[in-house]
């Protein structure tokens, strides 16, 4: 009997990173900025999203979302009321978007087919190639989203300031890989003493340099800095 | 929470690679995972015994390779070793920095496989006295 080593040197995720190389070429043929926005649950992802997807509207840019849930559609209808196409994807008990899930959920959304949307959205037609911004709300989880690319340009991390200014150093895989990070609920932050010094420092300890937004979808506050950022990235992707 | 559909992609991969190898038994699976790979070793481990059960390298074990992040500090020319992830600061000069040239590794490194020695002709020829003797 002989013992051989066979090398592999395989990534894991291989499967998913070909795909989300896939998606990102064609999200970029289509013109459309599309971002990866993680958080803990309850950190104010959807009502963030919302407030985005209403102001984006209101300045003429062309939005759309996907949004990602263990069960139920609540939030793709809370977002459908902003009037942006959305679809919801459920995934019944995994913790995480995959590139998998992303392309399945986009049929309809192809650039040219021009095929009916969502039940919620259901008189529209949504071609990727008329949107200028795609967002995708991942599952409620700091840990496990970041191991997953789903072909986004932007990779958002949020954190609420409720949720104590030393979440970046406990969940340092998502911080690290984020390519920006938005503070949400800040109308409520003297209420909960959040210290903003301290949340700083500990988000630019583990992603030296990234831009941080302090926002709130209540107030409106942080807003127009973080639309001129979209409208930014766009700008120099495109 | 997500090393168990992780783990089942190794196991999918390694079937398939060793697919190639008719007759030869896989005994050691080796894998790499960075520090910021967020995924947990023990969960691994534990998903593994699960995930091979029934499988045609159920006997296989499994070793993972941790990897610490190094990143690359421009001022020093230099790459070093983190000690953790809590801070993403050059060792030797202490600048932040964000370029980061290991740690996020999450890959299969190889296969140890058993061959017999006349290829499959060997195995063969003892499956048959096998299944011949009790009878």
């Amino acid at each position: 009997m002989t013992t051989r080593i066979v090398e592999l040197r395989q990534g894991i995720l291989k499967k998913n990173d070909e795909l989300a190389r896939v998606l990102r070429e064609k999200f970029r043929s289509a013109g459309v900025l599309v971002l990866n926005l993680v958080s803990s649950p309850g950190t104010g992802k959807t009502a963030f999203l919302e407030r985005t997807l209403r102001d984006l509207r209101g300045r003429g840019s062309r939005v759309a979302a996907l949004v990602g849930d263990l069960e139920t559609d609540n939030d793709a209808r809370r977002l459908a009321a902003s009037g942006a196409p959305v679809r919801q994807i459920n995934t019944h008990g995994i913790c995480h978007l995959d590139a998998e899930m992303i392309e399945r959920h986009l049929t309809g959304w192809e650039i040219g087919t021009g095929q009916q949307v969502s039940e919620s959205a259901s008189k529209q037609l949504v071609l990727l190639s008329d949107l200028d911004y795609l967002f995708i709300e991942n599952v409620g989880n700091l840990v496990c989203p970041s191991s997953y690319d789903l072909g986004e340009k932007i990779r958002v991390a949020l954190l609420s300031v409720t949720e104590g200014e030393d979440k970046p150093l406990k969940y340092p895989t998502l911080f690290n890989s984020a390519d920006a990070a938005v503070i949400t609920k800040i109308d409520i932050a003297e209420a909960v003493e959040f210290d903003r010094e301290l949340a700083l420092r500990n988000i630019n300890e583990i992603r030296p340099g990234i831009r941080v937004f302090e926002t709130s979808a209540k107030t409106g506050a942080g807003m127009a800095e973080w639309l001129g950022y979209l409208q930014e990235q766009r700008s120099s992707s495109f | 929470m997500h090393e168990l559909s992780i783990i089942s992609s190794v196991v999918d991969t390694v079937t398939e690679s060793a697919a190639a190898y008719p007759g030869a038994r896989v005994v050691e699976v080796r894998l790499r995972v960075g520090a910021l790979a967020s995924v947990v070793v023990d969960s691994l481990e534990f998903c593994w015994g699960i995930a091979i059960a029934g499988t045609s390298i159920e006997d296989a074990k499994l070793v993972v390779h941790t990897l610490p992040v190094v990143v690359w500090c421009d001022g020093c020319q230099k790459a070093s070793e983190l000690e953790g992830v809590q801070s993403f600061r050059c060792p030797q000069c202490g600048e932040l920095t964000i370029d980061l040239r290991q740690g996020r590794e999450l890959e299969i490194e190889a296969i140890e496989i058993d061959e017999m020695d006349e290829a499959g002709e060997t195995e063969q020829a003892g499956k048959m006295k096998e299944s011949e003797g009790p009878r």
